[in-house]
């Protein structure tokens, strides 16, 4: 015979599997904060950099190749910001991964299984088709662009990965589509859209999903 | 099935004998929120070995619960199940035996 189970239990096993096979929920609160952590020291270093930039130029200047005050040192400058985005995703990427590891673990649940793979594929597709969008922008020197764009790339990623983990993540998504939104008239203000959306928005909702889940 | 009793005098009666083991009730949760599921990855889900799975899913499908579909991945045989109509009224029925038994404890 079975092993007989009193039925909450049962019901409780039941519950489990239903949300253990279409959600991936070992997804750590810490690692939105780790990532919003790396987001502000980004945009930090980004406004540092920028500071040192104006302050050599102390004069009207430009990035267009077209421009007539286009410069060598506008060159140096997008490279240097772009090593840092760079180095901003690669650490804020493997210090989520490795608090969802940490979970998972603890929870005694496996991270590399079906849910996790389904939920991966549907936030790197958009995440692609906006990478290839910055990629063409960057080429057209419209480096004005690539703040609001990665904010309504990665919103509409979140969005579309809600559906496969905990569902709160909505919330996060809608924060940067509309800050993306807003950013795409207000080009201004790229780093500090970037860091509000990057920054503040994950430190809050990873705080929230820690206070919520695994406090 | 059979078990559906008219009298409801012991809840224990409506739960479904077939679902007593935990393995298949854990595939029909599975395919309850999920429209098809390889074997693979129900293995996965399930953390049991393939022999164990596939006579328990053999037992499901006997009993026309799921539904299996044979395909291929290039040539590789991917196989995948999905729930019947009679399966999931069978597996609400449990639950709701489940919670029966559990409001007539209070």
């Amino acid at each position: 015979m079975q092993e007989t189970k009193p039925p909450l239990e049962t019901l409780q096993d039941i519950r489990s599997m239903m949300e253990r096979s279409s959600r991936f929920i070992s997804l750590s609160g810490w690692s939105g904060i780790s990532a919003g952590v790396c987001a502000f020291a980004g945009a930090t270093a980004a406004y540092l950099r920028i500071g040192r930039y104006k302050s050599n130029m102390r004069s009207e200047y430009s990035l267009r190749p077209d421009s007539d005050i286009f410069n060598l040192e506008g060159v140096d400058l997008i490279a240097d910001l772009l090593w840092i985005a760079g180095i901003v995703f690669i650490a804020a990427f493997l210090l989520a991964f490795l608090f969802t590891y940490q979970r998972s673990k603890k929870n005694g649940l496996r991270m590399w299984d079906p849910v996790a793979r389904r939920l991966l594929w549907n936030t790197v597709i958009p995440m692609l088709v906006g990478a290839a969008c910055i990629v063409r922008v960057i080429q057209l020197a419209h480096f004005e662009m690539v703040a609001p764009l990665s904010l309504i790339f990665y919103g509409l990623a979140l969005l579309n990965g809600s559906k496969y983990t905990l569902g709160e993540i909505r919330y996060l998504a809608f924060g940067q589509l509309m800050l993306g939104i807003i950013n795409l008239w207000l080009v201004d203000y790229a780093l500090i859209f970037w860091a509000l959306g990057f920054g503040v928005l994950h430190i809050v909702y990873g705080a929230l999903m820690w206070w919520k889940y695994e406090r | 099935m059979i078990l559906q009793m008219n009298g409801m005098k012991n809840p224990i009666e409506n739960l479904n004998k077939i679902f007593d083991s935990r393995i298949r009730l854990g595939v029909m949760s599975i395919l309850m929120v999920n429209e098809e599921v390889s074997f693979n990855d129900l293995k996965q889900m399930m953390d049991v070995t393939d022999g164990n799975l596939a006579s328990h899913i053999m037992n499901l499908e006997e009993n026309g619960y799921i539904k299996v579909h044979k395909g291929f991945i290039g040539r590789k045989t991917n196989t995948t199940y999905s729930i019947t109509k009679a399966g999931e009224k069978a597996f609400k029925e449990h639950v709701e035996a489940l919670e029966n038994m559990i409001k007539g404890v209070k």
